[in-house]
């Protein structure tokens, strides 16, 4: 059964419908953050000293970069510059291993210092600290994942350039998973303030 | 199709982490009750550049544009009613 | 030219229906599902009666119970009322009201179909696996989601998947309605049915990921304890209940709005009249599913919200009655007056106007504060619901089969038969829960497998009631059985109806048109 497949601007609306449950999503988890953090305003603010305000401004810069690569790799597509985009799009995916190499380690540090869903240690802080630390590791973990699942699209989109699939007549898969890209950009930039910077 | 010029991208790339800059310094700073929503509001204008510009937004049909304030307008609802519960209790 | 029932493609066999991505295949696969698992939840629901035929322990344990109603519960809503007409019908109708080919993602559609079918057979296995069957209700409340032994991390994954498919089957159909109306197919000519599922489908996009993130946090929590939804580390319980309404309310709209579609399409044409008031139909259906967004704290009066909350959760509640209120004025309207045409199709038309209209009138009752306090979780609000959800969306369903299985199958089914079923169900369906707003009224709780010898009355009659009921289920699936084996050849257009289905050949071909029309 064969639809006229290249309605470019239909396979974009797909995508940006598919960007508004994403943000759907996250967004309920934001809804508890705002709930919990109205409630424990004090609990809050202590609980996020424990997080590293220079990694988390690392990890944004990174984040950020990484969709100026590829806005540029699109672009460069869509010129037909193949090494170019190449290029970026190999720099975007090292981004974005940057940051969840980051994440690896702040968590590992957390876990090291006992600081973990359900520990002991956690719960010998008031419960303001608790829920702080349960969404920090349910937002980021969830976050983290999209991470993770946009390294894997994009590689594919690499190979898919490199071979010539994705070229200046057909770049709307690699157009779509830019969308995702800056989606998960854009969550990071409403995480980072929320959880790294209210001490 | 629109392909935006890469010199368009690094400004607004500059802008970004400008801002991410200032939303690190407002948060060292103690100015009561805009502490919660200044980071807020910066986050918002990082978005709306990602969006317009990164995500092409600006120059898409009034259609897409429409769709999404409906999503930005449901959601906002949504954590709104909830703090009427939360709020009046 | 041949069917798309006999044009196999690619594969053979059964292969050919479960790896098509043909729309129409894709209709009748969950047809099949759907019924499946309704006649499941059926026969649970036979069970739950049968234990309340007299007080006390008649044929099972309270454990027992509770997870009967559980999976009665789920195994309706999630997999037959939720994806309803829009998975079925939807799906089968929606590119040929259209004039188009397809939907604007085929291989997606068949992904929703599998995600569909997987969590159902995660949702049947859930029953069997270590743990047992949950027992939460299908509302899956915390604290005890979290804390009892029972398979709800199963379960609740399943319902993550099948909410997975209903995200994506919004998003094709919102791309679809965009993107594939065939020339001169203005969006102020599409038929009603089109519009009821365009609403329908922004509900699934924006309000099922809530679900999702829901069901992931508890199924999280109850892993890891990370205590975000847990009140003994510092959760708060009613935030689990906000998260769950504001996706569940909106899911009624889902199961309401593609029923009232179908009845704006039946009506007009059993009454052989142009529909009465398109634009204030098209434009109430995005206003209910507008509205129904901002109500969901009706469900939750009880549960210690502020009074604020309170007040304006009720009067928006009252506010959403209007938009139904404007259909069944037009719908009304147009039988004035009309050269009415007495047909299967049109009986569960007008059933579904007269007991969806009880269903919503109660539920204004329930939306009112002060007798909310009295008849929240009592048997009033289980005769609501079924009301709306059994005579509205389902008597909306059997409708649709009823008026679209020519056009569906190539066979007319026997008319008398299916009136006479339809009777009988109908019958069958007062009798069952119309007693439900008495015992409800006099105190009687829900979920409780038990109760005080004073109400067993109606309670006797309930369960009669879905002897009758369950009589009248079987005759009509056994009247369309027969026609699909043995019915008389249907030709193009047996009603009569002005849609673009009544144009092509009964059953389509496989590309629905042999060149795209032009409206």
């Amino acid at each position: 059964m064969n639809i006229p497949l290249k309605d470019y601007t239909g396979a974009k609306i797909g995508m940006w419908l598919f960007i508004f449950t994403e943000m759907l999503l996250f967004g309920g988890m934001f809804l508890l953050y705002s709930v919990y953090r109205s409630m424990h305003p004090q609990d809050f603010h202590n609980a996020a000293e424990g997080l590293s305000v220079m990694i988390g401004v690392i990890n944004t810069i990174v984040l950020i970069t990484s969709s100026l690569t590829m806005a540029i790799s699109i672009s460069a597509t869509k010129k037909g510059d193949k090494n170019l985009s190449t290029t970026f799009l190999a720099l975007t995916i090292l981004l974005g291993l940057v940051f969840l190499a980051n994440k690896y380690f702040e968590w590992g540090d957390k876990f090291h210092h006992g600081i973990y869903p359900d520990s002991a240690e956690l719960l010998k802080h008031g419960s303001g600290e608790v829920l702080f630390y349960g969404l920090y590791f349910v937002m980021t973990g969830f976050h983290g994942l999209h991470v993770l699942i946009g390294v894997i699209l994009l590689s594919v989109m690499l190979i898919l350039i490199i071979n010539g699939k994705i070229s200046r007549e057909d770049y709307i898969k690699l157009e779509n998973s830019g969308l995702y890209w800056h989606l998960v950009d854009i969550i990071w930039i409403f995480i980072f303030p929320l959880f790294y910077l209210i001490t | 199709m629109n392909a935006l010029s890469y010199r368009t991208y690094i400004v607004v790339w500059l802008g970004l982490v400008a801002f991410t800059i200032l939303t690190v310094i407002a948060a060292g700073i103690d100015i009561g009750r805009l502490n919660v929503i200044v980071p807020l509001l910066i986050a918002a204008i990082k978005t709306i550049l990602v969006l317009s510009f990164f995500m092409h937004l600006k120059y898409e049909s009034w259609n897409l544009k429409i769709m999404l304030g409906v999503t930005v307008v449901i959601l906002t609802i949504i954590i709104g009613f909830t703090f009427l519960d939360i709020s009046f209790r | 030219m041949k069917s798309f029932l006999e044009e196999n493609g690619r594969y053979r066999g059964i292969f050919a229906w479960i790896f098509s991505t043909d729309h129409k295949r894709i209709g009748i696969l969950y047809l099949v599902s759907m019924l499946t698992v309704f006649s499941t939840g059926v026969i649970l629901g036979l069970l739950i009666r049968l234990e309340l035929i007299a007080p006390g322990q008649t044929i099972m344990g309270a454990k027992t119970y509770n997870s009967l109603f559980t999976y009665h519960g789920i195994i309706m809503i999630f997999l037959f009322v939720i994806p309803g007409l829009s998975a079925s019908f939807g799906n089968f109708f929606l590119p040929i009201q259209i004039g188009a080919k397809d939907v604007f993602f085929p291989r997606l559609n068949l992904l929703s179909w599998w995600l569909f079918t997987s969590g159902g057979i995660l949702i049947l296995a859930s029953i069997f696996t270590s743990g047992g069957p949950a027992d939460t209700g299908w509302t899956f409340y915390v604290p005890y989601s979290i804390k009892t032994g029972t398979n709800v991390s199963l379960m609740l994954f399943a319902v993550f998947l099948i909410g997975f498919s209903s995200i994506l089957t919004g998003l094709n159909f919102v791309t679809t309605v965009h993107r594939l109306r065939a020339p001169g197919m203005k969006w102020f000519r599409l038929p009603l049915f089109v519009w009821s599922l365009y609403a329908t489908a922004w509900i699934q996009v924006l309000a099922t990921p809530i679900l999702g993130i829901t069901l992931l946090l508890v199924i999280i929590e109850r892993f890891f304890g990370v205590g975000i939804l847990d009140p003994a580390k510092g959760g708060d319980p009613l935030l689990f209940q906000h998260l769950f309404w504001i996706y569940s309310h909106p899911a009624v709209y889902i199961m309401i709005l593609p029923p009232m579609g179908v009845v704006s399409e039946i009506i007009p044409t059993f009454a052989r009249r142009k529909i009465f008031g398109y634009k204030p139909i098209a434009f109430s259906s995005l206003a209910i599913a507008i509205v129904g967004s901002l109500v969901w704290g009706h469900h939750m009066f009880t549960s210690g919200m502020s009074d604020t909350a309170r007040y304006i959760f009720s009067l928006l509640t009252f506010l959403v009655a209007i938009p139904s209120g404007i259909k069944v004025f037009n719908w009304v309207s147009t039988l004035y007056k009309g050269s009415i045409e007495l047909g299967t199709p049109l009986l569960y038309a007008l059933s579904f106007i007269f007991l969806f209209s009880i269903g919503g009138l109660t539920g204004l009752v329930n939306g009112a504060l002060a007798i909310n306090v009295h008849i929240h979780d009592t048997y009033f609000i289980v005769g609501h619901f079924h009301y709306t959800m059994f005579g509205g969306a389902a008597f909306g369903f059997f409708g649709a089969l009823h008026y679209w299985f020519p056009k569906m199958f190539g066979k007319m089914y026997n008319e008398r038969l299916a009136k006479l079923s339809w009777l009988i169900l109908f019958i069958g369906f007062n009798t069952l829960f119309f007693p439900m707003f008495i015992l409800g009224w006099q105190g009687l709780p829900r979920r409780y497998y038990d109760y005080l010898p004073q109400f067993h009355t109606w309670q006797l009659v309930s369960t009669i009631g879905s002897w009758i009921l369950a009589i009248g289920i079987v005759m009509m699936f056994t009247n369309l059985l027969e026609a699909i084996l043995n019915g008389k050849k249907a030709d193009k257009n047996p009603w009569g109806g002005t849609t673009l289905e009544w144009q092509i050949p009964s059953p389509p071909p496989p590309e629905n048109f042999e060149e795209i029309p032009r409206i």
